[in-house]
């Protein structure tokens, strides 16, 4: 298989992941928030400085359809991973290569 | 998995940020001395994926979640250093966008996922794969079980962080049991998960797997 295919595969199921298998995530706590409030210790917690920005919590409040709001964030999250992640690996070679060139 | 702010006070989160942005500079440079052109493009489809699995909670036990870390999935796959930055670039992205993880946080985070869960997990990866074949199996064989390892290892990350810095008074003891008992669970779940992925990759195209003994590229000889 080539690099692009292998690339158009991955981002694919990449996004059906985030947009139709994160639909039947589990809503119940993960490991860390459950021992917080097992233990009693969750109140500690403060509200997140973005809490109100529009894709807050996977996009919750966005609209009335819970489904329409994880599926737009899913792929709007997945392909920002994707141009932040592609950006600081294009960076880490081209600093790379610049170094290794400098007399 | 996820520290929200509030967990850890100000100076201890300030100290491990300051940490997880060293980490992620000197991550970044490593990176840069083996990773290929024409591996930008997957080192950066990684962290969508990890991004894309993270979002998927599996249920553990009763009333309890899981979802991937994804940091040995990644480590194996590009490498340690390229999996400390792919875990920064989802923590960042899901702290900034989706107000996942406490922005205060982050530093404890990154440490956690991509200090313990990949650059750590990747360790346990190699040392495992010395007893099993070099061969597709041991390869996949060799990420599951590290990556069922590390989870409950970067969970111990977060009783060292709430040992130093906690700002409850819930005694340490009960905190590590019940943070243990419920992340070794999870370590199951992310075991298969990153068997399945590895496996699937290890088959088709060993040599595009950076832990993998017929990876066509170069190495970092920074770490085993």
């Amino acid at each position: 298989m080539k690099d692009k295919r292998i690339f158009l595969i991955g981002l694919l199921v990449s996004i059906v992941v985030a947009v139709v298998v994160a639909q039947f995530a589990s809503p119940n706590p993960d490991g860390l928030e459950f021992v917080a409030e097992e233990q009693g210790f969750a109140e500690t917690a403060t509200d997140h400085r973005l809490a109100d920005s529009p894709l807050a919590d996977y996009g919750e409040n966005l609209t009335d359809n819970a489904w329409l709001n994880t599926a737009v964030a899913g792929f709007i999250g997945t392909l920002a991973t994707l141009a932040v992640g592609y950006g600081l690996f294009w960076l880490a070679r081209r600093s790379n290569r610049t170094a290794s060139q400098a007399p | 998995m996820h520290i929200p702010d509030g967990f850890i006070n100000g100076a201890t989160s300030a100290g491990f940020g300051v940490a997880a942005a060293g980490g992620l500079g000197a991550a970044i440079k490593q990176t840069g001395k083996y990773l290929s052109e024409r591996q930008v493009p997957l080192a950066g489809l990684v962290a969508a994926f990890v991004f894309a699995a993270q979002m998927v909670n599996f249920p553990v036990s009763i009333g309890v979640s899981g979802h991937l870390l994804g940091g040995v999935l990644a480590a194996v796959l590009v490498g340690p250093w390229a999996a400390f930055v792919v875990l920064s670039v989802v923590l960042i992205v899901q702290g900034f966008v989706f107000a996942d993880g406490g922005l205060s946080a982050l530093g404890l985070n990154i440490i956690n996922m991509g200090l313990i869960g990949a650059v750590g997990g990747y360790w346990i990866y190699r040392v495992l794969l010395r007893f099993l074949p070099k061969d597709a199996r041991g390869v996949t064989l060799a990420a599951g079980i590290a990556a069922g390892i590390a989870v409950p290892l970067a969970a111990m990350g977060f009783l060292v962080q709430y040992m130093i810095g906690g700002t409850a008074t819930v005694p340490l003891g009960t905190v590590f049991t019940a943070l243990l008992g419920t992340h070794i669970l999870i370590g199951i779940g992310e075991g298969v998960i990153t068997a399945l992925v590895v496996g699937a990759v290890v088959r088709n195209r060993p040599d595009l797997v950076y832990g993998a003994p017929d990876y066509a590229g170069e190495r970092t000889e920074v770490l085993v």
